[in-house]
Parts: structure tokens; C-alpha cells; sequence
């Protein structure tokens, strides 16, 4: 197999977003800081606020409302000074995606988390990381290889049950992922482990048979010993406007209880996820900001909002309202 | 592909078309909700607006209302447009005098490279070539094991070391000119992040195999930043071409529209399903066609022919003009059922009708699921039945259900359905009669065979449904408009 680079051994460290998403600045960024730069708000200041966000994948609809409540406010307050329109849409941004309750369900025994998402998101990635995590803090972790479609889905997943120090369950390439997913949950309770992440092949949410299965392990899982606590769709930051379908089609077969941004330290800011929040009601619960072990972390809407603001040198804890 | 822009796109133009004469707030709404359309299929920011500009300029240069129909010549404004923004004509693919040809793979992860590159493979094998792989992959835990995988189903040989990617990447153009292979396709690894390093590599493996072809895979859901993964490869490594990858999914399609002015090369592949097979050259032309509801029938042809070699193509094609002539019996349907399988599935067929078709198709209950059911409810039938469905009456149909494990209302169901897709496929047809598109290879320019509605002799539906047909028929804008300004008719079904 080949050497495994993006295992590294180093361990988890905090991260800090402001410096990872501070590596990809956006000539958009730029834009915008020129426009909030001018000495008067005008027409032009609103055109470079529109354009920010369009082009950080906000879409239309969710950049009108965002806008409307900026212009609103804007007036209220009699803001002449565009620099200010800043923090105030950050401010829209992180009270839109900000959600009460973001942890990872772990009330089960075991807590089963089954992860879905488009091809290339990084299903394998996000559960190896998670469950080097999770095993950090003192728990045992079962992973269910339930991607048997991919070819070497099973190794990759495999180098990282190893690398993380959990358990891994797999199946015959091309075998029922179903029932990969019910054993290892099986295996899970009797071995007493804690949790079990299920990794799915990935796939395109127009297929309707692939969708199907999906629901089918859903339902297999929920008759497994342990309990279905969360199932999470993983969306690529650099995903434009298609992130909300997929939200809402991996919803619909398997059932979503939340989001995982991924690649968030690439240059896309996930501005689609904006919609899966305003039109879904699913909340992002976690994020992927690098490629280190310790990279995937609870979501911040603030320090979300920020960042797709370019809001550099402003307090990422200043809220509106 | 492309239906959510297809789609709105398309009601922007139904609005048009029912004001008829085009003020000038007409012309700058439509403008402005051809804008969201593009931006909600992800299209780069700046592509749009010079979109949006040159569309406004052309639109007030043909001086609309002079027009009989200044929608559709809004439509064709559109057209011409698309086809330049998606970039022109078709990328060709040469070969290198001295093989082997060189093909480089870059792009960040999780675009497909990998997938890409077998598909890519199986490509130039159905060209004629030999070629070899060589993972250079060795990031990603067990990527050269899915490439070894993947090529071992359409027999290419790989090659693959453990030492470091650019001496993977000579040692094995080494190993082609030993094996005598043609081509050498070249994956990469990907990275999460448009980083120094990751450009260092491939700028690197570039330098030590001097690629012919260095090609970006680029994921089709990609949103604004494709054009920003484009300009950094481009600088870093120069690219000859973009892959589209996944465009098999809703793609919003704003990556292949974008792709062309901003990184400035074409996009000559697009990779459209999970099977090897799933993979295309790129035609803007036919894109065009497709995103603004005309259908591609030309590339639903190729994969036709493609499917159906020999004698039993021409058998196909038969068939296919009967069901275009609306004279087809259950027989022909049990038989495009079953072929239709073979050409990748209902869906894929549907996606490259004109969206008029397919609608009805759908409409119709054409749907993939059920497809075995009506099987089941054909094979049921006597040849009697088949040929003649109108003498299936109630104590027939009993028998049918009961025969096919299914229910009298399903019988009837089908029956229906198969009437109202013969009638709708009737009246579809061109007033000139039966096609006889013998000897006319490809394109076919357009001669007296447009639909003339007939005046309130039809119904509204009928007399909305030819309308649109006309517009399938002629390329857009060709209606009523003065003569010497005729695109080539994108749509008609080629003759054997």
C-alpha cells in the first residue's frame, strides 16, 4: 500500500481558524475590502457586498435577504461609513448559521453516526480524523467499511483505523453495505465500544437506486443493537449552489441530523451551506480545516461568518441583535 | 446535466414569448433573471456580468422588435452565446509523432483524478491506443490500489512504485517506450488546498515527463471557485484542458461555462457516470443545445451507434424513426425498453431530448422504475395484443394482470400511456412526413419540414406543444426572421 502522507503523526492540535482560512484570501476579499474602503455608502458599496457573497457561493436568495437586513439596518442606524457594514454582515451571517445545539450526539450505547455525502467529499477522511479524536478522548470507536463500491475504499479506511486505534469492520468488495453496517454495529455492542461510524460509498444524490440503499442502511442500522444518533452529510466548502440539493436529497433518503463542511481551509468558502441552513434547517456541526489529525472540529458560526466576510481584524465574537 | 439552468433559462424565454412585442424594461428583466439563472448554476461572477453585457449589446443591436419573433431571437442571442462561453468548437486530441503521448492529470482532491484517469484510458483504448498508467498518487492511502483496481477492469496495464512521485512518474514513461505503449496517462495526488507545495509537485513530475497534454480534473458541483482552482493550475503548471468530472450529477454546469474565459482553455472531457464508460469528448455546440432545451440528439445518436453495432443498428435506427413517426406498436415499445438500457438508462436518453419530449416523456409515466413492471405487462400480451392494442378489453386485461403480476389499472395504465406517447410522438412529428434522413450525415440543415400550427383547429395544449416543437425543429431564432442569418439546425436524427 502506498505510504500514507496524509495520516501524519503529529497530534491533534487546536486550531485556530483565523490563520487557516487567512491562507486562501479571495481576490473577491480584495473587492470588497476596496468598496468598504470609500468614503460614503453608495450603490456601489452594496454592488461589492452582493458580489462578495455570490462569489463566495451564497446564493442569490440567501444574498437578498442577508443585503435587505444589512440595508435595513444600515438606515436604522444611519451608517455612512461602508467600513461598518462589515461586522454587521458577519453579524447576519453567524445569527443565520448559528444553532443552538451543535455537539455530536453520543447518548447511545453505541452511538451509531452514519456519514452520506456526494463522491469527494471526504466521508473517509472526516471519520478517520473523528475517530483518531474520539479515541483521544477515551473512546472506543468501531468503524464500518460500508463503502464497498470504491475501489480501495476499504484500505484507505482501514489505514486510518489503524493510524487512529479503532476497530474496523469491512465487507467483500461489492458485498451488501447494509449489512457491513449492521455487523459492525453488532460487533460494536458486544465488543462494548462506544461509538460506530459507518462510512457509505459515495455518491451522486440523482441517482435513485444508490439514494435507495442509503435509506436501507438507515433502516439496517436502526435495527442494530446500538442507536442511530446522528447522521451527517458532508459537504465540500468548495460546492457551489448543488450543496443545497444534496442537503436536502441525502435529507430525504437517510434522514440528515446535521452537516460536516469539509476543505474549508481550501480557497471555498461554503457560502452554499448558508441555504442549507436558511432552507433546510440543518445546522453545520462540524468542519474540516486542514489536513492534520486534529482538523476537524465543532463548527463556530461566528468565526464561519467571518471568514466569509473577510472580516480581518474584527472581533469574530461581536454579534447583532 | 445542466437541467436547473436548462430549466430556467427556459422560463425566462416562455415569459418572453408571451409578450410578444419586447420593450425595452422587457428586455432588461429578462436580462436581469438570466443573471440569477447563471449565478444559481454557479457561473463565475465576472463570466456572468460579460455574459449578461453581450447579450444586452446584441439584443439592442438586432433592433428586436423589427423581428416578426423577437423572443425567439432572444433565445438565439442566447444560443450563440452559450456556445461561445462554453468555448466554440470541440477540443481535438492529437498524437505525439514520437509515442508515446503524454498525459498529465492534476487537480485537488476528491475531483476524480483517479476515475478520470482509467476513464481516460479506456477512451484512448477505444481510439486505438495502448496505453499505461502510472499512479503517482502516493498521498491518498490506497490510491494507486483503486487506480490498479479500476485499470484491471479495462485491461491497461499500471505502473506504480513506492519512492517519490516524480521518480514514479519517469520511471514510468521509461517503462512505456520498454512496453512499447502509446500513451501514458499520469495521476497525481490531489490536496484539500490550491497549496505551494502541492503546485511544486506537479510542476515538478511536469518538468521530468514534459507532458503533450496536461489536463486539470475539475469537479462539475464546483461553485465560484472553479475559476479561481483554474487560473492557479494554469499559472502553475499551464494546462491544455479541463475534465469535467460528476457532471452526471444536477451539475449546476456553471464550472464548464466558466472554465473557457476565465482560465482561457477548453474543456475536453466530461466524465458523466460511475461506469468506465461514462465519459465524453466536450461539445459546446451540443452543450448549448442541451442547456437551452433543444436536446442532443447527435451525441444520443453517437451512443447509439456506439451501442448497437452492424445490422442491428440499422434495426435500431428503424425503430427509432417509427417511434418518431409516431407509428410504433407495443412491440417497438417493449423493444426501446429493453434497448434503452443498453444505452445507459432512461434518465441518460431523457437528458439528451429536447426538454418538450422528455417532459412529455415523464409526463407520460415514463418512469425508470416502472420500466420492469411494463415489461412484465407486454410480455403478457399475444402478438395480437401487441400489434393492436384497442382489442384489449376487460376480460383481456384480467388475464394480462394476472399473467404479469399486475393489476387491471396497471394494464390499463400502460395502455394509456402507450396511447397518449403515440399520439404526443404524432403530433410531434414534422408536417413533411416521415423523415427519411438517409445520406444526410449529422447536422441537418433545415428544409420544409417545420410544423405550421393549424390555426383553432387544435386545442391549446396541442397548438402550445407544436409551437414548441417549431422551435426544436428550427434552431433558435431561425422562425420568422430574415434570411442569411441561419445557425445550423442542432436537432435531427441522423441517418445511417
Amino acid at each position: 500500500m502506498a505510504k500514507a502522507r496524509d495520516v501524519p503523526d503529529e497530534p491533534p492540535r487546536t486550531p485556530r481558524w483565523r490563520s487557516r482560512l487567512a491562507r486562501a484570501r479571495s481576490n473577491l476579499g480584495e473587492r470588497l475590502g476596496a468598496a468598504l474602503a470609500r468614503p460614503h455608502l453608495d450603490a456601489g458599496t452594496w454592488e461589492a457586498l452582493e458580489e462578495a457573497l455570490l462569489g463566495a457561493d451564497v446564493s442569490w436568495q440567501v444574498t437578498e435577504q442577508l443585503l435587505e437586513r444589512l440595508r435595513a439596518e444600515a438606515s436604522d442606524q444611519r451608517i455612512d461609513d461602508p467600513a461598518e457594514l462589515r461586522s454587521l454582515l458577519a453579524a447576519a451571517v453567524a445569527d443565520l448559521m448559528d444553532a443552538p445545539d451543535s455537539a455530536l450526539d453520543r447518548s447511545g450505547s453505541p452511538a451509531v453516526w452514519l456519514f452520506v455525502g456526494v463522491n469527494g467529499s471526504g466521508k473517509t477522511t472526516t471519520i478517520g480524523k473523528l475517530a483518531h479524536a474520539e479515541v483521544a478522548a477515551g473512546r472506543r470507536v468501531v468503524l464500518a467499511a460500508a463503502d464497498t463500491f470504491r475501489a480501495a475504499a476499504t484500505e484507505q479506511l482501514a489505514a486510518w483505523a489503524e493510524r487512529a486505534g479503532a476497530h474496523l469492520v469491512g465487507g467483500e468488495p461489492g458485498g451488501d453495505p447494509a449489512a457491513v453496517a449492521f455487523d459492525a454495529i453488532s460487533h460494536a455492542a458486544a465488543a462494548g465500544a462506544d461509538v460506530v461510524m459507518i462510512d457509505t460509498a459515495g455518491r451522486l444524490h440523482t441517482n435513485h437506486n444508490l439514494m435507495g440503499e442509503l435509506a436501507k442502511i438507515r433502516r439496517v442500522a436502526e435495527r442494530a443493537p446500538g442507536e442511530l444518533c446522528e447522521t451527517l452529510v458532508i459537504l465540500d466548502a468548495t460546492t457551489g449552489q448543488n450543496g443545497l440539493v444534496q442537503a436536502r436529497m441525502f435529507g430525504e433518503a437517510a434522514g440528515v441530523t446535521g452537516a460536516v463542511l469539509t476543505k474549508l481551509d481550501g480557497s471555498g468558502r461554503g457560502g452554499s451551506v448558508l441555504s442549507v441552513r436558511a432552507e433546510l434547517n440543518v445546522a453545520v456541526k462540524l468542519v474540516g480545516l486542514g489536513e492534520g489529525l486534529g482538523d476537524v472540529v465543532p463548527f463556530d458560526a461566528a468565526a464561519f461568518a467571518a471568514a466569509l466576510v473577510d472580516t480581518e481584524g474584527i472581533d469574530p465574537h461581536v454579534r447583532g441583535a | 446535466m445542466f437541467e436547473a439552468l436548462s430549466g430556467n433559462l427556459g422560463a425566462v424565454f416562455d415569459r418572453l414569448r408571451r409578450k410578444g412585442r419586447l420593450r425595452p424594461e422587457d428586455i432588461t428583466e429578462a436580462l436581469g433573471e438570466i443573471r440569477r439563472a447563471l449565478l444559481a448554476a454557479d457561473v463565475a461572477v465576472g463570466v456572468v456580468g460579460e455574459f449578461q453585457d453581450r447579450v444586452r449589446s446584441e439584443a439592442l443591436a438586432a433592433d428586436l422588435n423589427r423581428a416578426l419573433n423577437p423572443a425567439q431571437q432572444v433565445v438565439q442571442i442566447v444560443h450563440a452565446e452559450l456556445v461561445r462561453t462554453l468555448g466554440g468548437e470541440a477540443m481535438s486530441i492529437s498524437f505525439a509523432p514520437r509515442p508515446p503521448t503524454v498525459v498529465l492529470l492534476a487537480g485537488l482532491q476528491g475531483s476524480g483524478k483517479t476515475t478520470a484517469a482509467a476513464k481516460l484510458a479506456r477512451w484512448f483504448r477505444s481510439q486505438g491506443r495502448s496505453p499505461l498508467l502510472v499512479g503517482a498518487d502516493l498521498t491518498r492511502p490506497a490510491a494507486v490500489e483503486q487506480l490498479r483496481v479500476l485499470a484491471r477492469e479495462i485491461s491497461v496495464p499500471v505502473f506504480s512504485e513506492t519512492t517519490d512521485p516524480v521518480a514514479v512518474s519517469t520511471a514510468g514513461l521509461a517503462e512505456a517506450r520498454r512496453l512499447g505503449r502509446d500513451v501514458v496517462i499520469c495521476d497525481t495526488a490531489g490536496r484539500q488546498v490550491v497549496d505551494d507545495a502541492l503546485m511544486a509537485e506537479v510542476r515538478a513530475i511536469g518538468e521530468a515527463i514534459q507532458p503533450h497534454y496536461t489536463f486539470l480534473v475539475l469537479d462539475a458541483m464546483v461553485g465560484q471557485e472553479a475559476a479561481r482552482v483554474g487560473r492557479s493550475f494554469h499559472s502553475a503548471v499551464g494546462l491544455d484542458a479541463v475534465i469535467l468530472t460528476k457532471l452526471d450529477g444536477d451539475a449546476r454546469g456553471g464550472a464548464a461555462l466558466s472554465v473557457r474565459a476565465v482560465v482561457g482553455c477548453p474543456v475536453a472531457f466530461a466524465s458523466v457516470g460511475e461506469r468506465v464508460g461514462d465519459f465524453e469528448r466536450f461539445h459546446p455546440d451540443r452543450l448549448a443545445g442541451r442547456i437551452l432545451g433543444m436536446g442532443d440528439m447527435l451525441s444520443l445518436a453517437e451512443k447509439a451507434e456506439a451501442a448497437y453495432e452492424g445490422r442491428q443498428g440499422a434495426a435500431a435506427a428503424d425503430a427509432a424513426e417509427r417511434v418518431l413517426a409516431g407509428d410504433f406498436t407495443l412491440d417497438d415499445f417493449l423493444e426501446q425498453m429493453r434497448q434503452m438500457r443498453k444505452l445507459g438508462g432512461l434518465g441518460d436518453v431523457l437528458a439528451h431530448l429536447p426538454s418538450a419530449q422528455a417532459s412529455q416523456a415523464t409526463e407520460a409515466g415514463v418512469d425508470e422504475r416502472r420500466l420492469g413492471r411494463m415489461e412484465a405487462i407486454i410480455c403478457s400480451m399475444t402478438p395480437a395484443e401487441r400489434a393492436q392494442p384497442a382489442i384489449i378489453d376487460g376480460s383481456r386485461r384480467r388475464r394480462i394482470a394476472a399473467g404479469s403480476g399486475t393489476t387491471t389499472a396497471e394494464v390499463g395504465e400502460l395502455l394509456r400511456n402507450f396511447s397518449a406517447a403515440r399520439k404526443m410522438m404524432r403530433s410531434a412529428r414534422p408536417a413533411g412526413g416521415r423523415r427519411k434522413a438517409k445520406g444526410s450525415k449529422g447536422r441537418k440543415g433545415r428544409g420544409a419540414s417545420r410544423v405550421t400550427p393549424a390555426g383553432g383547429a387544435r386545442n391549446r395544449s396541442a397548438a402550445q406543444l407544436l409551437e414548441q416543437m417549431e422551435e426544436l425543429e428550427s434552431p433558435p431564432g431561425t422562425g420568422e426572421q430574415p434570411p442569411g442569418s441561419q445557425p445550423p439546425g442542432p436537432l435531427s436524427w441522423p441517418g445511417r
